[in-house]
Formats: C-alpha cells, structure tokens, sequence
C-alpha cells in the first residue's frame, strides 16, 4: 500500500522551496521505485520548520522540518515513509507544542486535507453547518451567528450576527454577500492560509451568510497579490458545485447561492466595504459616505453583507456546533478564537489561534521564541500599518477588543509584527505617512492632505530639523486626520505615528514628550 | 491586438461591474493597457473615456505602458521592513539599476513596490510575476534573478 506525503501548496510554504522538495520527493520516490501519493496540503502554520513534510503513520501524522531538497535523499534512508529518526524529525505534528497549545476552531482543518477536496472537506467534518442552517429558519441561523458572539475579524469588530440581521429584515429582489479577501493589512496572512489551505470552508460560510439572509450571489473580493489563492479558490468553487454545494438546489434543497472571485488591483483603500463595492461595480475605489449602510444599500444599491474571510470562515463551525459552544470561548466582549498571525522579527513566526484573553506577551515569547535576531524585541505593531506600535510595558495587555482600546491600540485583523531594538520608530511614523499619501482615495482633505504635509514633517523630524515647532505641528496635523477624515485610512494613521512618538520619543530626537 | 481586446470585451462587458473584470483580462494578454483601446471599451460599457482612464489611472496594479518581460515586485510593508527589507529594496534597486517605476535597459525587468505580498511570515519578501520568495537574503536576490533571466 502507497505511503501518503503531505507536503503544502501554501504560496508561503513554497516561497521557501515547498515545491521543489515536494519534486524531490517524487523524484526519489520514483528512483527507489517506491510508492507514494502526495498530497499538497495547506500550511500548519509553523513557518520556520517549513518547508514541512508529514507522513501518514498507523500512529498519526510524523512531521520533519524545514526539509531542504539536499536533506530528501537522506530521509528515504532513514525510513522516513516509516516515521523514521532522523535530525529533521519534529514527532507526531500533532503533539508539537506550538499546535498543540492552540485553540484551532476556524483553521480546524488547515494542513490537514487536501484543500479543493470536497470529498476530503466531509470527511474532517465540513458542510455539518450548512446541513444545519438548511433545516433551521433564517431568523434562527441568524440566532446563531448572535449568540455565538462573533465580531468582524476585518478589523473594525463590529457583531456580525446585527449587520446579518439588517440584510434578512430589508426588503429586496436581489442581495448580495461580499467577501472581503483584500487582506491588505501588512503583518497578515490568515486571509490567505484559509483561502489557499481550507478554502471550502469559506465557501461553506459564504453560502451559509446566503441561505440565513436571502442573497443568491456571493462575490470574494481577492487581492491581486494572491494569484495562488485565486487558482485554489476557483478550484474549490468548481468542485464545490460539481458536488451540488453551490449553484442551484443545493443538495436538494431547492436553495441558490452563485459564488465568483473577483480580483482587486493593488489600492489599499478597496479592503474598505465601501470603496470595496465601487470597485467590484467597476469604479474608482472611493470611499462613499454613510448612511446608507451596505447592509441597506449596498452593492449595486442592494441590501449587501460584507464580511472578512476569517469571520465567514468561522460560521460553518458555530453552525456545526452551535453559537453557545463558540462563546464559551474567550473573555469579556471578544468571544470565540482569533487567528494571530505572528511576524517580521520573531523566531518562530505563524498562525497561532488562540481564544481571546491571551497576553502579548506569551504570544511572543512563548510562540513567538523572541526575536529572530536573538536581539530584544523593541516595539510591536499590533492590527496592521494603521495599528499602534506597543513598547515592552504594554506586553501584558490581554488580546482583546476592549482591553486594546483602553491603550490606544487595536487588534485589527489579528497581525503582530515585532521589531528588535534597531528599529528606528521615526522612521516607522515616516513610513505610515509616506503609506497613507500612497494610499488615500483622495475623497476627503484631512487624509489626502494631512498625510503629504504629515509626510513632510516627518522627514523634517527625522533629520532633526526645527523639532520644537515639528513637533507639535505633527501632533496637530495628526489631530486633524483623526477627527476630521471619512474613514480609518485618514482617521487611524495617527495610530502608528502618534504611539511611536510618545512610546518612543527619544527616536524623534526629544527626551521627552512636548 | 484591436481584435484580442474586441473579443474580450464582447465576452465580458455583460457582467456585472464589468470594467475590473476586462482591464485585467486586457492586462493579463497584453501585459498592460494601451491607452488606445480605450475608446473601445467606453463605447462598449456605455461609459466617458475620462471615466475609463480615470479607473485605470486609480488601481496601481494597472499600466498604460508595456513593461518588462517581467515584473520584480519588493515588499516594503512593515514586517518585511522588521527583517532588513530596506537593505533588500536597496540592494534590488542597485543590482537591477533602476528605480521603482522603472524597467531595465535590456527590457527584462520592470520594478514595483508592493505593501503586504501575505508572505510576512518569511520576510523579506518579494514576488517575480506570479512566484513568491520569502527569507529573500541579498545573494539569494541575485541567483532568483538569474533564474528569471533565462
Ligand atoms: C482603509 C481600510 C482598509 C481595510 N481593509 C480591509 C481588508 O483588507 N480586509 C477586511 O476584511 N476589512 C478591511 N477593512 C474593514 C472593512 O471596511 C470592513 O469593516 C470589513 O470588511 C467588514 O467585515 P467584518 O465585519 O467581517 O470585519 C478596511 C477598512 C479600511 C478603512
Ligand atoms: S480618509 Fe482617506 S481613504 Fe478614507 S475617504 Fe478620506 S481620503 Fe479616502
Ligand atoms: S509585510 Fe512584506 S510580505 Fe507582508
């Protein structure tokens, strides 16, 4: 009997040779005539033991990282079709720690199936949600979504199961479920890891969000720098309807859900619902105002649910297990699990999802390993490039909503970036500006302007020009973009600027702050 | 070309929002957007030609110019910035000897900046056409690239 191997497609995973070691291993394979199957999973998440290769044994899955294509010859030799000893072999992946610690309800499957599988998908438990959601009212798979507690994981947390509600109760003869997959927080990649690893749970959710609101045709909003993504994604679809879980009548029920990915084209500002939905209408992506809610008028003026991949992608398991098992996770108003995606200066870098309530500080260290330069981590930025940079004394913050808040900070989408102490934080302020002047849509003069003065001032500051009247002018600049913009673009590049300055103010060339 | 451009947009323009859509099946043939056809595509959309040249001039991804045979594109987004990301840019930009925006002499490589490739977990990184590399060091920079300039 054929061994299976299992060796990622993740786009990250092969960044680092995933793909080359996964035709070494078929080429010796081949040579040794013995044989395999492989299979191209998605990532565990364990970046730094990727590549990563898994064989099935009759005890579990034995994992060996990082496989380098020099090191294939060698595992063959020592049996590692067998589970064999050899210095790369990290033992049964499930017991590895950094897994092992986790609270995995959303990236349940991650790694573990044959992503476009849909045969695959059933057996590891996928579509026990939709099963449900078809035998239950609208009202009450809403219910659900409520209970559960979940709260938008694009960023601006807002209860999922209210803006659901919204679209079922406004009358309509067309509405629509968006996904957005624009992830263009810098620092995060779960978007991405569930899309090219477990994508038919987001179909499963999107069709979900269908069924309990009465919209028939679903749009995933996908970045143009996600080309894998894209391949996987309308692999999944394609299968996903072959198997009658999408299209018309699914499985029977005489329900309709449409499902297409449309690609973005490299503007920031399009991961806002509203700009998002001008784009997919074919427009420039700005910003509009509100009211009306999308909820309510929305895409093409129709009643819209807009949605973030890793908030869909946990419906199927609060509808699989109910939305009181999903609340029982957590602590305060941050209910459930959220997918921190751990990077830039960290040993062991990943996904690591964990019930909220967990401090920064195990997150870094104890995931994290520290710094991957052995260095000590200087400044974290938490929620993407319009999150705040926390220093050391905000590490024990819990990782939740409310608790964020109350240090001027914001989880975002889950995204921890790390620095080590040759970080220059003006230049991090420098750089926010210099993204926002890059990125704004232009629409409304506290961001389009603000930012390119903000831009300049910071270059004054970093070359230590005239700090006394720099400065405050930044603070006030600053002021005027938070209060006075349209939407986080403008309103929270403050974030990172104004938490490095007072964080760090000896990096802007004051001892103190003025 | 006139003919590649006509048969998309009679194959797309029916959909919903269907300028996206079209621009990057455009782009995707040809590489960019000639400003030329653009006319085509207003009269087929029922749309101004400023509004047309106003989307395409919006979406950083689209261009108006043919570029390199390939696109080296370099993250400078935080994470990337956390792990020498500016050294790499640097490094990127004297070795191919251009700047952002910019294509080689010999027409091989076109340069551009990306915020975010997902790939922060393995910072630094950039993307050549569709291929990602990650924990790209300033050597390693030049062996992908002689790969690609075969
Ligand atoms: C400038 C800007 C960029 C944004 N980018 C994204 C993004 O890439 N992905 C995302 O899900 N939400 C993004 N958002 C948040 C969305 O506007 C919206 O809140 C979200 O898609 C709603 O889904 P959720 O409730 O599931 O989080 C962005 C917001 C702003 C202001
Ligand atoms: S804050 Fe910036 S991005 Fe947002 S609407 Fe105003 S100009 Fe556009
Ligand atoms: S910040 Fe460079 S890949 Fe994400």
């Amino acid at each position: 009997m054929s061994v299976t191997v299992y060796i990622p497609c993740d786009s990250s995973a092969v960044s680092i040779g995933a793909d080359r070691v996964a035709n070494a291993v078929a080429q010796e394979a081949k040579n040794r005539g013995v044989e395999i199957n492989v299979v191209r999973n998605g990532s565990r998440g364990l970046y730094w033991l990727e590549p990563m290769v898994e064989v099935a044994t009759d005890k579990g899955r034995v994992a060996y990282g990082a496989v380098k294509t020099s090191d294939v010859a060698g595992l063959f030799d020592a049996d590692f079709l067998n589970g064999g000893a050899h210095t790369l072999n990290l033992g049964l992946t499930e017991e590895i720690p950094y897994l092992n610690k986790q609270q995995r309800l959303t990236f349940a499957r991650v790694g573990i199936t044959d992503p476009v599988s849909v045969e695959d998908y059933v057996a590891h438990n996928g579509y026990r949600g939709l099963k449900n959601a078809l035998s239950y009212s609208q009202a009450d798979v809403v219910k659900h979504v409520s209970d559960s507690g979940l709260r938008g994981r694009g960023g601006a947390a807002f209860p999922t199961g209210i803006k659901w509600n919204t679209v079922l109760n406004t009358q309509a003869d067309q509405k629509y479920i968006i996904c957005n997959a624009d992830e263009g927080d810098s620092g995060t990649f779960s978007d991405r890891m569930i899309m090219e690893g477990d994508p038919l749970v987001l179909i499963e959710g999107m069709t979900i969000a269908g069924l309990a609101v009465g919209a028939t045709q679903g749009y995933i909003y996908l970045r143009i720098e996600y080309p894998h993504a894209l391949e996987i994604l309308n692999k999944a679809i394609e299968n996903a309807t072959a198997a009658g879980y999408l299209g018309e009548n699914i499985q029977g029920s005489g329900k309709t859900f449409h499902l297409e990915v449309r690609q973005g084209a490299g503007a920031y500002v399009c991961g806002e619902e509203t700009a998002l939905m001008e784009s997919l209408e074919g427009k420039r992506g700005l910003v509009r105002f509100k009211p009306p809610l999308p909820a309510i008028s929305g895409l093409f003026g129709k009643p819209t649910v807009v949605n973030n991949v890793i908030s869909l992608a946990s419906v199927p398991i609060i509808l699989d297990k109910g939305g009181d098992f999903y609340r029982d996770f957590g602590m305060g108003r941050s209910r459930g699990t959220l997918p921190l995606q751990l990077a830039g200066n960290l040993k062991h870098t990943g996904l690591v999802e964990l019930a909220f309530g967990a401090t920064l500080r195990e997150v870094l260290y104890d995931f994290g390993g520290g710094s991957a330069t052995g260095k000590p981590i200087r400044a974290v930025q938490v929620g993407g490039p319009l999150g705040s940079y926390l220093p050391e004394s905000q590490f024990d913050t819990p990782l939740d909503y409310e608790a964020f808040a109350e240090i001027w900070a914001v989880l975002g989408h889950g995204g921890i970036v790390a620095f080590d102490e040759t970080v220059d934080l003006a230049q991090m302020a420098k750089y926010s500006m210099e993204f926002c002047v890059e990125e704004s849509c232009g629409k409304c003069t506290p961001c389009r302007i603000g930012s390119t003065r903000g831009y300049e001032v910071m270059d004054e500051i970093v070359n230590k020009r005239d700090l006394d009247k720099n400065i405050p002018l930044l603070r006030s600049l600053c002021d005027t973009m938070l209060n006075g913009s349209l939407c986080a673009m403008g309103g929270m590049t403050p974030y990172p600027v104004l938490s490095a300055l007072n964080h760090f103010p000896e990096d802007f060339g004051i001892e103190k702050n003025v | 070309m006139m003919q590649t451009v006509q048969t998309i947009v009679a194959d797309l323009k029916d959909k919903p929002g269907a300028l996206l859509p079209i621009l990057h099946a455009i782009q995707n043939t040809l590489g960019y957007v000639p400003p030329e056809i653009v006319p085509t595509i207003a009269k087929a959309l029922n749309l101004s030609r400023a509004e047309i040249h106003g989307v395409i001039s919006f979406y950083h991804y689209f261009r108006d110019h043919a570029p390199g045979k390939k696109t080296v594109r370099i993250c400078r987004a935080e994470s990337c910035l956390a792990m020498s990301g500016k050294d790499l840019e640097n490094h990127a930009k004297a070795k191919l000897g251009i700047d952002y925006h910019e294509t080689t002499a010999d027409g091989k490589f076109s340069l551009e900046p990306v915020y975010c490739l997902g790939n922060c977990a393995c910072s630094p990184a950039i993307q050549i056409d569709n291929d990602v590399y990650g924990r790209v060091s300033n050597t390693d920079f030049d062996e992908i690239l002689k790969e690609h300039s075969a």
